[in-house]
């Protein structure tokens, strides 16, 4: 098989698979095609649709490729689709998903330390939702549950896998940019 | 002394406080606790007036903050040398502030994005693949007489007097039905779209029973989109 021929067949795969495609998965299909060369043809052909700045792009996420609409046509996506919008996630769940993603596996006890109020309620929340699960108990007194994030929230959130997160702030150049003062 | 204070919706009481070290400008390695924990306070006060719920966390930081100012207040006993400080009583605050003020940035990004790839889209999962037919459910009897009865409503009153000059027979329009279904294809004919032909309750009633004796002899299928009632007749290709 050509190249060209291999990568019309990827297209057509992440076309038709409704969730991001790994290049594991394609390789089920591609048997014969070896998981570097589809890697490297997927890259290709994410740039060819970056270049072409046609109404798809192809990301990855959620340690997957997919085809998607990207922002700049979503108004007329939406008016054809009649696309129901769930809510922007709120100020406690936002945080709350953040401190899970950047120290999980963790225990309730510990988001509320960082926090400084009780969490329950928005733990529960972002259950509901999948974006966070529970991955099992530590292993101390009492045995809390250990939370975790999910593929979903990955997906929600366009991140390619937990590293792909932005690093944290440290003290010293958060006290600087956000104005909290500055060290003396 | 008072102070205009615009309420806006904190969510903890470290929220609470660097909002306050930001509006005061001061530094936060270096807060002025008698200030700021009177701030706090006010605002506390503030929020009993309004009846809204004041967690207890609020009044454990409060606590904490009047510990810590009395703490300071205390005469520091002076050490021969400037450089040996003793743990400043505010530090364990400082660090909690900082340390929320990571995820609250961190929260923040993420905000960000979720903005932008919330309006991102894929295409759904919409192609029925084996295992997954269960999207369409077999009509029950009471579903296809609910849909006779409401097809039957649908007649106006006066039609349904007039004298049918054409001869109706069950087997006439078992073909019919099968020729029409042949012209659909594989998508299928919905229900009302096979009886709208049929202007009168006799008609209505024969295509009925057409379609009856069809799914009996399994020459037909009639299925229901789950969740909705709409019904669909296909053709039976075994």
């Amino acid at each position: 098989m050509e190249d060209r021929e291999i990568k019309g067949v990827i297209e057509a795969l992440l076309f038709i698979s409704g969730e991001p495609l790994s290049p594991d998965r394609i390789k089920n299909v591609l048997e014969e095609i070896d998981r570097g060369k589809i890697k490297s043809l997927l890259w290709e052909l994410q740039q060819e649709y970056d270049m072409r700045l046609s109404g798809l792009r192809i990301v990855e996420v959620a340690g997957g490729f997919q085809i998607v609409t990207p922002p700049e046509v979503s108004q007329w996506v939406k008016k054809l689709k009649k696309i129901k919008q769930s809510a922007r996630l709120t100020k406690p769940s936002l945080e709350t998903l953040a401190i899970i993603a950047y120290k999980q596996p963790l225990v309730k006890a510990e988001i509320e330390d960082i926090r400084g109020v009780d969490s329950a309620g928005v733990i529960k929340g972002l259950l509901d939702k999948r974006f966070v699960k529970i991955i099992g108990r530590k292993d101390v007194p009492g045995r809390p549950i250990l939370y975790a994030t999910t593929k979903e929230f990955l997906q929600y959130f366009g991140l390619k896998d937990i590293s792909d997160l932005p690093t944290l702030k440290e003290f010293n150049e958060l006290a600087e940019e956000e104005g909290v003062g500055s060290l003396s | 002394m008072t102070y205009q204070i615009k309420l806006e919706v904190f969510e903890g009481p470290l929220d609470l406080l660097l909002h306050l070290i930001k509006k005061n400008e001061v530094n936060i390695y270096d807060i002025p606790i008698s200030l700021i924990a009177q701030q706090y306070l006010d605002y506390i006060e503030l929020m009993k007036d309004l009846n809204l719920e004041i967690a207890g966390e609020f009044l454990l930081m409060a606590a904490t903050l009047i510990h810590i100012k009395s703490k300071m207040l205390l005469p520091q006993e002076e050490t021969v040398s400037e450089e040996e400080e003793g743990e400043d009583p505010r530090a364990e605050l400082v660090r909690r502030l900082l340390e929320y003020q990571r995820f609250k940035d961190a929260a923040e990004e993420l905000g960000q994005r979720e903005e932008r790839w919330r309006d991102v889209f894929y295409h759904p999962h919409d192609i029925t693949t084996e295992g997954e037919e269960e999207v369409m459910i077999e009509v029950g009897l009471f579903d296809l007489i609910d849909a006779l009865r409401e097809m039957i409503e649908k007649i106006p009153e006066k039609m349904s007097l007039e004298i049918i000059p054409e001869e109706l027979t069950l087997r006439g329009r078992m073909t019919a039905v099968m020729e029409r279904l042949d012209i659909a294809g594989p998508e299928g004919l919905t229900l009302w779209a096979l009886l709208d032909k049929d202007t009168t309750r006799r008609a209505i009633v024969i295509t009925f029973l057409a379609l009856l004796e069809l799914a009996r002899v399994r020459f037909i299928k009639l299925l229901q989109v789950e969740g909705s009632g709409t019904v669909r007749v296909f053709r039976n290709e075994n």
